[in-house]
């Protein structure tokens, strides 16, 4: 049986398509203007991959903030509902998730079986969410992917003074315009980041198996950076992309919802 | 007796001469690279509109953010002392003082003897101050002086649901591309700057009467914004721009009657890096 779970973000979308608990294609794609047109995109570029047709699909359950704009859904289920389903089938021995978006930042803790028993998100302030980064990347000139990269070769880190990414954009300016080399700014910014998260992990208090989802778990250097903060290893992501973990658990509960079984 | 008071923003540098009886002259300047550069263009603009030279001033006295590297003055002294002592002299009866400046927003509370009671402080968080108002004009190409006159034409009350610049600044190009019309955004935008200075002041309770200074004081959409979210009355001062400066200026005037009453030697004070 396949079943499908679409996660429309703010920056990008996801869709992915699983069969007997296994991915059969997934996608990632720039979120376009419309919600519904980055859902019928990002669900249509799956299909054609895993050469199927939307008929062939059991189920389909939608997340993310354009959640509710998805035409094909079968329903749509909250965010953090499905990062954390999708956290605990990525990395079973989670128990804190921390999955940065393109505007938001989340910080979960989870019980062994998965059930999630505390939470808490910041969506008022950029700082500390995937917008600080790319505010950031766009100054810089150089690729979102690439900050995390650029971060591994700086010799010594700027500190930024201003958590707020509007303050921390004329600082970064600054830096730029008095000759500081690209590496050092990024990993100053990727420190910031970090820093920014640790406050809501911290909010929440943070158990074993720490991990990190969203496409911000992809840059190394705010991995390293939230690790020292946090002092201990954030467990890596293998099993599929960390960026693929909301799409993931709303197919999980796709999967369910078409056994007829409980959400 | 003559004595200068001299206020280095983030944004613009602002100066004032006095005497006894009153204003003399003022002048506000664009920061330029240095805060010295800057303190020294807007004295000189406003020693040449009263014909005066430096050697005229008995004592000028230095306050805002650049106030430490400024090399010819003989006293410092903080914006929050500075801005509190300006808005008594401007408005006798004000309690509550909401200043809004390029970089930062204050609010402070004025005892019955003019001093300062309480006070609290935002640059933190961008916000709140004018920063937000140039990052919106800019994006929608309006001159940060139009936006007051442009905000008056609304018609239909729009609410902005972020209080983050970078969010609302999205949600404003959203706005602007689904057919919203500008003064109704700008009143929007206008609301929510004041949204945040009010909530700043509230902090502290806000105590009649109140009076808004600082260089956004001067657009009136944004005195109407803020008085609405003060819910109470809110008092006009003639130069919300230079209040900073005049309360310098009043110190230098405190400070070179303290000295004797007569020119007192001035000593280049030595830069702090």
């Amino acid at each position: 049986m396949m079943v499908a779970g679409c996660d429309v973000g703010s920056l990008t979308s996801k869709a992915v398509i699983m069969g007997d608990g296994k991915i059969v294609a997934s996608v990632i794609i720039k979120s376009k203007a419309r919600p519904g047109d980055s859902a019928d995109a990002a669900m249509g570029q799956a299909l054609s991959k895993a050469g199927l047709s939307m008929n062939d699909i059991a189920c389909c359950v939608g997340t993310g903030y354009g959640r509710d704009r998805i035409s094909f859904v079968k329903e749509a289920v909250t965010e953090i509902a499905c990062h954390a389903k999708g956290a605990q089938w990525l990395v079973p021995s989670a128990r804190t998730v921390i999955d940065i978006g393109g505007q938001d930042c989340k910080a979960m803790r989870l019980d062994a079986r998965g059930n999630m028993v505390k939470f808490t998100a910041n969506d008022k302030c950029a700082s500390g969410t995937g917008r600080f980064l790319e505010v950031m990347a766009r100054v810089l000139h150089v690729e979102l992917d690439d900050l995390g990269t650029l971060s591994a070769s700086s010799r010594s880190a700027i500190t930024l003074a201003s958590a707020c990414t509007v303050w921390a954009q004329a600082d970064v300016i600054q830096h730029l315009n008095s000759g500081v080399p690209v590496a050092d700014i990024a990993a100053g910014i990727n420190s910031a980041m970090a820093s920014r998260m640790s406050v809501i992990v911290n909010n929440i208090g943070f158990e074993r198996d720490v991990v990190m989802t969203g496409g911000v778990a992809k840059n190394a250097g705010v991995v390293a950076a939230l690790e020292k903060l946090l002092g201990l290893r954030i467990k890596r992501v293998t099993r599929a992309d960390p960026q693929l973990a909301g799409a993931i658990g709303a197919a999980l509960i796709a999967g369910e919802r078409a056994q007829g079984g409980k959400s | 007796m003559i004595v200068a008071g001299c206020d280095v923003g983030s944004l613009t540098a602002k100066a004032v001469i006095m005497d006894e009886n009153g204003l003399v002259a003022s002048a506000v300047a664009l920061a330029k690279r240095s805060p010295e550069e800057s303190a020294r263009a807007v004295i000189d603009r406003a020693l040449k509109d009263a014909g005066l030279a430096m050697t005229d001033v008995a004592w000028c006295v230095g306050t805002g953010y650049g106030r430490k590297n400024i090399s010819f003055v003989n006293s410092v002294e903080s914006e929050i002392a500075c801005h509190a002592r300006g808005a008594v002299w401007q408005a006798p009866s004000a309690r509550t003082v909401i200043d809004i400046g390029g970089q930062d927003c204050k609010a402070i509370k004025i005892d019955a003897a003019g001093g300062v009671a309480r006070f609290l402080y935002n640059d933190k968080c961008a916000s709140g101050t004018g920063r937000f108002l140039e990052i919106i004009a800019d994006a929608l190409e309006i001159g940060l002086e139009d936006l007051g006159g442009i905000s008056m034409k609304s018609t239909k009350k729009i609410t902005l649901s972020n209080q983050c610049v970078v969010f609302a600044e999205t949600e404003i190009i959203s706005l602007v591309n689904d057919g919203a019309e500008i003064p109704d955004i700008i009143r929007a935008l206008h609301n929510a700057v004041a949204n945040r200075a009010a909530a700043l002041a509230k902090s502290i309770t806000v105590e009649k009467d109140a009076v808004m200074t600082g260089g956004v004081a001067r657009n009136a959409g944004m005195f109407e914004a803020l008085k609405n979210a003060l819910g109470c009355e809110l008092l006009r001062v003639e130069n919300p721009q230079i209040n900073g400066a005049i309360g310098a200026a009043l110190m230098a005037l405190d400070a070179a009657r303290g000295a004797g009453g007569g020119p007192v030697p001035r000593k280049e004070r030595a830069l702090v890096d």
